[in-house]
């Protein structure tokens, strides 16, 4: 059987071969150009639904939470024994930089000099942090994302950062729900009003980003901060690491764990600290384009049916003098099966190397301009692969089938032409 | 070495029956060049098709080399027709994606033998019908004769026991239909069993028995040598 089936195999590529060679190279072509398509659908819409997302989480990553993020327990107001917290992470040979960040509720008030007494204050919430403006440039590099104005200096007093939702003029919808201080620009003279106390202070850069974290919080030098909140035991809320190329910060987060950090303060990597409903978005987005693609798979079968349908029908006379001539059926079968494989084949040879030699890297540096992230194309190896295979499947069978149908016809009937 | 036992073939087109064979005995011996006549619907050709086992009787048995061909499996049929035997139809039926060397050597390749003996062989078989210089052509750059001298290549180049041939020169012009012939004549002369169909008394005169067919059964059967 084994034997009979190497044969058949030989048999039906010799066949598959010499169609395809002498075939005309527009059909060829056109086939081809359905199945890079089809690879197109399967791996970019899914790979851009899925990259909207990514591209959020890793500007997340790269603008505020760093590799891996340590923060305050839920029912503490600080992380304790920050100092030796401090020194154990500077001691880590996979840290690069960090930042340690004070953190508070903030109310920003504006305009108050020459507020009525009938007049609504105004006024807008968040959360103000204290930082070291060097370290903090150095792990997150803040300073680029302030596009008006400019960036902190270590000794800057009494002046803030701002993120650009927390000023009217920059918030795209007027929503009740999102209070923003009207009248605020560079320069302009605010409130701010940290655990009861209060302090003048002026907007000195206004930041741009699409990370939620900058442009709904405000940034001061940390000896401001810390003077203002009367905190002077060096417990800080939250450290941001940069790692090292090429550093694990699974393995960084465990050796921490391992050290005796949770026993005061939470430690996540980038992708831990992300909201759970930006990992069900990844997945529903990339469950959509599952579904997106299928339908391409679908298409692609139906074309590679329809092209082995008509091949054969019109190669039925050929193929029954093959048969009568002795050659076995299930050669003939696989020779259209080799067929579908190499437009498949070719199609996604195709489609990897444009998705991997273009479109990757041009997504990457030109990242797609989206309201809440630059979109990239997220499109790993091993998932690429795996929709290659379906397709490869999908064309076998689609290849298969029809072939069948017109070879089990009888052979005289198919030689003479006769229904 | 081929036989045929009250074989008949009928066709149903709804409640309507064509008997096409209506119980046909024929035998044809080794070596032996039979040439079957006949007008136009006498049944010739149905004949031909279920004696070389391309169509299936609809009762009666083909006997080839003294095995009934009856309860033989579809796979046994395609080796015996692979191994046994080689056809030349009337429209040359050589595969158009093929050259002349590869349309020859299929059914050798078929048979599991390697390449470069399958090519050798079909070489050597176009090289007899005169096609030394035009292995590498496809179907569709030789003339009608050519392409029938390429059928008789493929034909029996796997040395068949049995060559059948369907109206081999029905769409030749006569220059090529002698040329046919004398191919037929030869590979006659070197042993070979065949079996012809054709309209041409002038051809069916270089076999050694002519049969001839009316209304689907033989009227006469005449040594010619």
């Amino acid at each position: 059987m084994f034997s009979n089936l190497g044969l058949n195999i030989r048999i039906g590529f010799f066949l598959a071969l010499r169609q395809i060679r002498r075939a005309s190279l527009w059909t060829t072509s056109l086939i081809v150009f359905v199945m890079v398509l089809t690879f197109l659908n399967l791996v970019v819409v899914s790979g851009i639904l899925v990259g909207l997302i990514q591209g959020a989480v890793n500007q997340a990553r790269s603008e505020f939470t760093s590799d891996v993020i340590i923060s305050t327990l839920d029912d503490k107001k600080y992380i304790e024994n920050s100092p030796n917290i401090l020194a154990l992470i500077k001691s880590l040979p996979e840290i690069e930089a960090m930042s340690a960040r004070y953190s508070e509720g903030v109310i920003l008030e504006a305009n108050y000099k020459t507020r009525k007494e009938t007049d609504k204050p105004n006024t807008a919430g968040a959360q103000i942090f204290g930082i070291n403006p060097e370290n903090e440039d150095a792990v997150t590099r803040l300073s680029s994302s302030v596009s008006e104005g400019s960036y902190l200096a270590p000794g800057d007093y009494d002046q803030v950062i701002v993120g650009q939702f927390l000023l009217s003029q920059y918030v795209p919808v007027d929503d009740p729900n999102l209070a923003a201080l009207d009248n605020v620009e560079v320069g302009t003279k605010i409130r701010i009003t940290v655990g009861g106390v209060t302090r003048e202070v002026r907007v000195k850069g206004i930041i741009k980003s699409k990370v939620d974290a900058l442009t709904r919080n405000v940034f001061m030098v940390d000896s401001q901060f810390r003077s203002m909140i009367g905190r002077n035991d060096g417990n800080i809320d939250q450290v941001a690491v940069l790692l090292k190329n090429g550093a694990d910060p699974i393995f960084v987060k465990e050796k921490l764990k391992r050290s005796g950090v949770t026993q005061f303060a939470q430690v996540q990597t980038f992708e831990d600290a992300q909201p759970q409903f930006l990992k069900d978005i990844i997945d529903t987005f990339n469950m959509l384009g599952f579904a997106f693609g299928s339908i391409g798979l679908v298409v692609a079968s139906i074309t590679i049916f329809i092209v082995i349908f008509i091949n054969a029908l019109t190669r039925r006379k050929y193929i029954g003098i093959m048969k009568g001539i002795g050659i076995d059926g299930g050669a003939i079968r696989l020779s259209y099966v080799f067929q579908s494989i190499f437009y498949a084949l070719l199609g996604s040879v195709i489609g990897l190397a444009f998705v991997y030699g273009f479109l990757v890297p041009f997504v990457g540096e030109h990242p797609i301009d989206f309201p809440f992230s630059d979109g990239i194309l997220v499109a790993p190896i091993d998932e690429t692969l795996f929709r290659v295979g379906l397709l490869v499947f999908s064309t076998i069978i689609a290849g298969y089938i029809p072939a069948w149908m017109i070879i089990r016809r009888n052979t005289l009937d198919s030689i003479l032409g006769r229904n | 070495m081929i036989e045929t036992k009250n074989l008949i073939k009928t066709f149903r087109n709804g409640d309507v029956e064509t008997h096409v064979l209506r119980g046909i005995d024929f035998q044809v011996k080794e070596g032996e060049w039979s040439a079957i006549m006949g007008r136009s619907g006498a049944g010739k050709s149905t004949f031909l098709y279920q004696m070389s086992l391309l169509d299936e009787p609809t009762s009666g048995d083909v006997v080839v080399d003294g095995r009934s061909t009856r309860e033989m499996s579809d796979t046994e049929e395609v080796l015996l027709r692979l191994h046994k035997f080689g056809y030349v139809f009337q429209d040359y039926a050589l595969l158009p994606d093929l050259t002349a060397l590869e349309n020859v050597a299929l059914p050798s390749l078929m048979q599991n033998l390697d390449r470069r003996s399958a090519y050798a062989k079909a070489t050597d078989a176009l090289t007899k019908v005169g096609l030394g210089h035009r292995l590498n052509n496809l179907p569709s750059r030789l003339s009608g004769g050519e392409q029938q001298r390429v059928a008789i290549a493929r034909a029996v180049a796997h040395s068949p026991k049995v060559l059948f041939a369907d109206e081999p020169t029905a769409n030749l012009d006569n220059d090529s239909s002698e040329a046919i012939m004398k191919i037929f004549t030869e590979l006659h002369r070197e042993g070979q069993t065949i079996i012809m169909v054709t309209h041409e008394e002038q051809y069916a005169k270089l076999a050694e028995k002519i049969t001839t067919m009316d209304d689907g059964k033989i009227v006469s059967t005449v040594k010619n040598r």
